[in-house]
C-alpha cells in the first residue's frame, strides 16, 4: 500500500487532481454570485448576471494559476493560464454569436413563411393583404444571380492569380501583384459600386444604367483580393516535398498543381472562397448604385434593375411606412434568409472540399 | 459513391432553380382595361417620399398592370443628378431645382425645354421626445435652437421650464438626436431655426447638421430608434414615424400649435412661390416665420421633378399619367393613410393639376 | 538511359499544356492589376476637383481639404485599430482552441460555428448593433464614465444611447473575428506534426509546444489574417453608418456622443444627398482610405517577408 502510493506520487506529485479546476470555477462563480446578490439587495439595483460570469471567470483564472503555481511549478502554471485564456476567448466569441443568431431567428421567424419565398414586393403596401403579404423572392433571385456571377468570375481569376504568385511568380511582376492585391482589399465597397457604374455608363452610353451584371462586377472587385489572399496563403503551406515528389515522378508542373497542390489545400481554399462570398453577399451600397432598386421580379442579369437581399433588408428597415412592424418583420426574415443561404453555401463548400481533398490523418 | 453524391447535389440544385424561377405569386394577377398604358418608368430621389411612392406605385401598377415603375430612394441629390443626366425619367426631391441646375440642360427633355417642380408630398416634421413622466412639451424656436445647438443642456433649464409651467421636467441632461446623414429633413429643420431664431442658431440652412454636439443617427429610422431607446432624448423626424412618442408643440405667433396634416398643408398653401421661375414651376418658398396659429411651419415639401416636354413622348405620357394620379385627391388620400403625409389643399391641388396637364 | 536522359528536363519545358496553364495564371494576375489600375484612375480623376477647388465649397466649409479629411482618417484608423486589438487575441485563442485544445470531433463543429459568424452579412450586424448591443452596453458606459471619468478615454458626458465608437469597434471585432480565426486555424493545422511531436517529446508543456512550434510557423499567416481583418474593418460601411453617432471631431473618447466618423461610413451617409463638388470630396476621401490601406498593407508585407523562411513553398 505504502509502496504503491509512493510510486504514484512520484508521477503525479506535481499535479492537480482533475476535479480541481472545475471546483475552482464553480466556487468563483458562486462567490461572485453571492457578492453581487448582496450588492443588488443593498442598492436595490438589478442583478447583473453578465458581470457575475465575467468577473467569476477572471477570479477563477487567477485562483487556478496561483494554485497551479504553488503545486505544479511555473511552467505548468503558465500552461494552465494559456489554456484557461484560450477557453475564455472562445466563450467571449460565442456570446455575440448566440445573441445575434437568437435575435435574427426570433425576429425573422415571424415572416419566414411560404409567401415570403413565393412573392415579390410589387404592389405591396404596408402589411399587404391576407393573400399577398409580400415577400422577397425578387431579392433572393437577385442575390443568388449576382453573387453567383461574381463568384464565377472571381474564383477562377483569384485562384489562378494565387497559383501564379506561389508557383510561377518571381521578380517585380509577382511582387507588384502581391502588393496591389493587398491594396485592393482597401477599396471601399461604395467606390467599387461607383466605379462599376462609371464604367458601364461609359461603355453603354446610358447615364441611368442599372443591371445585375454590373453589380456582379462591383462585387468581383471586392471578392478577388480576398480569394487571392487566402488561396495564396493556403497554397504556400503545401510542403515542397510533395511538389518535388511529383516532379520526380515526371508529372508536368501544371498537373502537379492541379492534382497535388490544389487538392492538398482545397479545404483552406474553399474556406477562403466561402469567406469571400460571405463578405460580398451582404454588400448593400454598391448594389444600390449599379444594380438598382426594384420591387418587381427580374431574372435577367443583363437588363433591368435587380434587387438583392441586403438591399431589401436595408430599405425595409430604413424606409417603412406608417405601420413599421410588417416592414421590420420582413427585414429580419430577409436577414435570416441571407444567413441561411450563406450557411448552405458553406455546407456545399465543405462537401466539395471533402470530395476532392486527399484523405489525411487530420 | 462520390459521383452519386455529386449527382444528388446537382438534382437538388435543379429543383432549387426550378422553384426560384417560378413567377412571384403576387405578380401573376391579370387585369386592367384595354386602354391601359404599358412600359417601364424609372425614378430616383428623396427617401422621404419613399414610402408614399410605394403606395402610389402599387395603386398605379394595379390599375395599369403592364406598367412597371421603379423608384429608388437614393436621396434627393442623387435623384436630381440622375434626372439631369437623363438616367431616370423623373426625380423626387426635398428641395426644388436650384437656379444653376435650371440654367443647364436636361437630357431627358427636348433640348431647350426645362424641367419643372411639382409639390406632391407634404410632411410635417415632428419634434419627438422621450422624457420619463412628461407627456406634453411646449417649445419656442429659441429653446429648440438652444437644445440642438448645445447651449441648453439640461431639461430643467429655465428657458424650457418657463415655457412648460405644468410639466415636471427632470434635472437630467438632454440628449438631442439629429441626423448623421445629409438629408432634406435636416435642411428644412435648420431652415426653420435659422429663420425663426437667428440669434441662437447662427448657421445657415443645410443638408448637413451644422453643430458637432448631440447624438447623431442615420435616417429617420435611426433617429426614431435613438429617441425611443435612449433616456431624456429629443429629436426631429417625419411626423408619420412619431408613433407612440411624445411630440412637442411649436410656438407660432403667440400660441402653441400641435402638428397636424391640415396645419402643415395650410402653411404650404399660404407660402409664396419662388421668384423668377416659369409659370408651370411650383417651387414653394416656405413661410417659416408665419404667425398664423392655423399654420405649422416646420414642414417638409417634397417635389416630383419632371420635364416640361419629354424627348420620348411615350415616357412623357407615362410620367403624366403617373403624376396625375399622384396629385389626385385619391393618390393624396392613399399617401396620407399609409405614409402619414399631409394631403395637398384643394387650392394647391387644382394648381398642380393644371401644371401636370401641360406635361408633354 | 545515360547521356540522352540528361536532356529530359529541357523537353518537359516545351509541354504546351504547361505553357497554357502558366500563361493563364499570369493573365489572371495581370487582369487584376489592370482592374486595380482602372479603379485607381477612376478614383484619382474623380477626386482631383476636390483638391483643386476652393475649400469653402466643400461640405462643412473647412479651411482646407485636409481639415475635412483629418477626422475621417483618424476615425477610420482608430475604429479599425480598436477592433483589431479586441479581435486578434480572441481569434488566435479560438484558432488554437480549435486546432490544438478541443477534441477533434468538437473542433469540426466549432469551426463550422465560427464560419457561420462569417456568414452574417454586415447589414444584419448593423441591425443587431443598434437594436441589441448599443442598449446593452450603455449602462456599462455610464458606469465607466461615472467611475473612471478621469481617464481621457472615458471622459464625460456619456452617450445616452450607447452608439459610440467603442460599440462600433465591438461590432467590427465580432465581424472580423471569424475571418482572422478561419485563416489562423487553417495555418495552425498545417504546422508540421513532426515539429510538434519533437517539442512534446522534449518534455514541453502544450503551451511551450505552441510557443516553439505552432506560433513561429503560423506567424506570417497570423499577420496575413490580421491584414484581411483590418482591411474589412477599415472599409466597413453599413455597420458604421447605422450604429455610429458621428461628429466631425478628433478625440479618443470611447463612450461619448461625438465620435470621429470613418471614411467608408461617411461616404455611405452623405453620398445620396451629395451634389457638385461634394461628390468629388467624398470620392477623394475614398482615395485617402485607399492610401491608408496601402500603407497598412505595405507594413504587413515587410513583416511577413522577414519571416519568409517558414513558408513551405520556398
Amino acid at each position: 500500500m505504502t509502496v504503491t502510493t509512493g510510486i504514484v506520487n512520484s508521477l503525479t506529485s506535481a499535479r492537480l487532481p482533475k476535479w480541481v479546476p472545475w471546483a475552482l470555477l464553480a466556487g468563483s462563480w458562486a462567490v461572485l454570485a453571492v457578492v453581487y446578490g448582496i450588492l443588488a439587495a443593498g442598492s436595490g439595483g438589478d442583478y447583473n448576471i453578465v458581470a457575475v460570469i465575467f468577473l467569476g471567470t477572471v477570479l477563477f483564472d487567477v485562483l487556478l494559476v496561483t494554485t497551479s503555481y504553488l503545486v505544479e511549478g511555473s511552467r505548468k502554471a503558465r500552461d494552465r493560464l494559456v489554456t484557461s485564456l484560450v477557453a475564455t476567448a472562445f466563450v467571449i466569441a460565442m456570446l455575440p454569436l448566440v445573441s445575434l443568431v437568437f435575435t435574427v431567428v426570433v425576429d425573422g421567424w415571424k415572416r419566414f413563411d411560404i409567401a415570403f419565398f413565393t412573392q415579390s414586393m410589387r404592389n405591396i403596401v404596408g402589411a399587404g393583404t391576407e393573400q399577398f403579404p409580400g415577400g422577397a423572392l425578387h431579392a433572393i433571385v437577385g442575390t443568388l444571380e449576382i453573387t453567383g456571377m461574381a463568384t464565377l468570375i472571381s474564383v477562377p481569376v483569384g485562384l489562378l492569380a494565387a497559383i501564379y504568385l506561389v508557383e510561377y511568380g518571381r521578380g517585380h511582376l509577382s511582387r507588384a501583384i502581391t502588393f496591389f492585391v493587398d491594396v485592393m482589399t482597401g477599396i471601399p465597397s461604395i467606390v467599387a459600386g461607383l466605379f462599376a457604374f462609371a464604367l458601364f455608363a461609359l461603355v453603354f452610353n446610358d447615364p441611368g444604367i442599372r443591371f445585375g451584371f454590373g453589380g456582379a462586377i462591383a462585387l468581383t472587385l471586392l471578392m478577388v483580393p480576398t480569394v487571392v489572399r487566402s488561396s495564396e496563403e493556403m497554397l504556400k503551406l503545401v510542403p515542397n516535398e510533395l511538389r518535388e515528389a511529383s516532379f520526380a515522378l515526371g508529372v508536368p508542373k501544371w498537373l502537379t498543381i492541379v492534382k497535388v497542390v490544389i487538392p492538398t489545400s482545397i479545404a483552406g481554399i474553399t474556406t477562403g472562397v466561402t469567406l469571400a462570398i460571405a463578405r460580398v453577399i451582404g454588400e448593400t451600397a454598391p448594389l444600390l448604385i449599379i444594380a438598382g432598386f426594384t420591387s418587381s421580379m427580374n431574372y435577367d442579369l443583363f437588363s433591368g434593375r435587380m434587387m438583392a437581399l441586403p438591399l431589401f433588408v436595408y430599405t425595409q428597415y430604413a424606409n417603412p411606412g406608417t405601420d413599421v412592424q410588417p416592414y421590420l418583420d420582413r427585414a429580419w426574415a430577409a436577414a435570416l434568409t441571407l444567413i441561411l443561404i450563406v450557411m448552405l453555401l458553406n455546407l456545399v463548400a465543405r462537401l466539395v472540399a471533402r470530395i476532392f481533398s486527399p484523405k489525411l490523418g487530420r | 459513391m462520390n459521383s452519386l453524391r455529386v449527382s444528388r447535389l446537382a438534382a437538388l440544385a435543379v429543383v432549387g432553380v426550378v422553384l426560384l424561377s417560378s413567377c412571384a405569386a403576387n405578380e401573376m394577377q391579370d387585369g386592367g382595361g384595354a386602354e391601359s398604358l404599358s412600359g417601364e418608368l424609372n425614378g430616383s430621389g428623396a427617401s422621404s417620399q419613399g414610402s408614399a411612392s410605394d403606395v402610389w406605385i402599387a395603386a398605379f401598377q394595379t390599375a395599369n398592370p403592364r406598367v412597371t415603375i421603379n423608384y429608388s430612394p437614393d436621396g434627393s441629390g442623387a435623384g436630381r443628378k440622375a434626372f439631369i443626366s437623363g438616367g431616370v425619367a423623373y426625380a423626387g426631391s426635398d428641395s426644388s431645382l436650384s437656379s444653376e441646375e435650371l440654367a443647364g440642360d436636361f437630357a431627358a427633355c427636348i433640348p431647350g425645354t426645362k424641367a419643372i417642380d411639382i409639390p406632391v408630398y407634404i410632411s410635417p416634421i415632428a419634434l419627438i421626445f422621450n422624457i420619463e413622466g412628461v407627456a406634453a412639451l411646449k417649445l419656442d424656436p429659441a429653446a429648440i435652437a438652444g437644445i440642438f445647438s448645445g447651449t441648453i443642456t439640461m431639461w430643467s433649464d429655465p428657458a424650457i421650464t418657463a415655457l412648460n409651467p405644468d410639466a415636471e421636467l427632470p434635472h437630467a441632461p438632454i440628449t438631442a438626436v439629429h441626423r448623421s446623414d445629409d438629408s432634406g429633413t435636416t435642411k428644412n429643420f435648420t431652415d426653420y431655426l435659422a429663420r425663426t431664431a437667428p440669434e441662437v442658431w447662427d448657421a445657415p440652412a443645410a443638408d448637413t447638421f451644422p453643430y458637432t454636439g448631440g447624438e447623431a443617427a442615420q435616417g429617420t429610422s435611426g433617429v426614431v430608434g435613438a429617441v425611443t431607446n435612449g433616456h431624456n432624448t429629443i429629436g426631429y423626424a417625419d411626423a408619420s414615424r412619431a408613433g407612440g412618442l411624445g411630440v412637442a408643440s411649436l410656438k407660432v405667433g403667440d400660441s402653441y400649435v400641435d402638428y397636424s396634416a391640415a396645419a402643415a398643408a395650410q402653411v404650404v398653401t399660404g407660402s409664396p412661390l419662388v421668384d423668377g421661375r416659369s409659370a408651370n414651376d411650383i417651387a414653394i418658398a416656405l413661410d417659416r416665420t408665419t404667425t398664423d396659429p392655423t399654420h405649422y411651419p416646420l414642414v417638409l415639401v417634397s417635389y416630383l421633378i419632371v420635364c416640361q416636354e419629354y424627348a420620348n413622348p411615350e415616357t412623357g405620357a407615362l410620367v403624366k399619367a403617373y403624376a396625375k394620379y399622384v396629385a389626385s385627391p385619391a393618390g393624396q388620400a392613399e399617401a396620407a393613410k399609409s405614409a402619414g403625409a399631409a394631403p395637398l389643399s384643394a387650392e394647391l391641388s387644382a394648381k398642380v393639376a393644371t401644371v401636370i396637364e401641360s406635361i408633354r | 538511359m545515360t547521356s540522352p536522359a540528361a536532356s529530359a528536363p529541357v523537353k518537359t519545358r516545351s509541354r504546351p499544356a504547361d505553357r497554357v496553364f502558366a500563361s493563364s495564371a499570369l493573365a489572371a494576375g495581370i487582369l487584376i492589376l489592370t482592374a486595380l489600375g482602372a479603379v485607381a484612375v477612376f478614383l484619382i480623376a474623380q477626386s482631383l476637383p476636390a483638391f483643386l477647388v476652393d475649400p469653402a465649397e466643400l461640405p462643412t466649409a473647412p479651411t482646407s481639404f485636409w481639415e475635412y479629411v483629418a477626422p475621417l482618417a483618424f476615425g477610420t484608423v482608430w475604429a479599425a485599430a480598436l477592433a483589431l486589438l479586441m479581435a486578434l487575441p480572441v481569434s488566435i485563442g479560438i484558432a488554437l482552441f480549435i486546432s490544438h485544445y478541443s477534441p477533434r470531433r468538437i473542433a469540426q463543429t466549432l469551426g463550422y460555428i465560427v464560419d457561420l459568424l462569417a456568414a452574417v452579412p454586415s447589414v444584419v450586424f448593423g441591425l443587431w448593433g443598434i437594436t441589441v448591443l448599443a442598449p446593452f452596453v450603455q449602462p456599462f458606459y455610464a458606469w465607466l464614465v461615472a467611475n473612471l471619468g478621469w481617464i481621457p478615454l472615458f471622459a464625460p458626458p456619456v452617450s445616452g444611447t450607447g452608439r459610440t465608437i467603442l460599440t462600433v469597434a465591438i461590432v467590427l471585432a465580432v465581424m472580423i473575428l471569424p475571418i482572422i480565426t478561419a485563416v489562423c486555424r487553417e495555418v495552425f493545422l498545417q504546422t508540421p506534426v513532426l515539429h510538434e511531436e519533437a517539442a512534446l517529446a522534449l518534455g514541453a508543456t502544450r503551451w511551450e509546444m505552441i510557443q516553439t512550434a505552432v506560433i513561429p510557423f503560423g506567424m506570417p499567416g497570423i499577420i496575413s489574417a490580421s491584414m484581411l481583418g483590418l482591411g474589412r474593418a477599415l472599409g466597413e460601411t453599413m455597420v458604421v453608418a447605422m450604429v455610429l453617432s458621428p461628429a466631425l471631431v478628433i478625440n479618443f473618447v470611447l463612450t461619448g456622443s461625438a465620435n470621429p466618423p470613418t471614411i467608408a461610413g461617411n461616404i455611405a451617409l452623405n453620398f445620396p444627398e451629395a451634389h457638385g463638388v461634394g461628390v468629388n470630396a467624398l470620392i477623394a476621401t475614398g482615395l485617402i482610405l485607399f492610401v491608408i490601406t496601402l500603407l497598412v498593407n505595405s507594413a504587413a508585407r515587410v513583416l511577413i517577408n522577414r519571416r519568409k523562411a517558414f513558408s513551405g513553398a520556398n
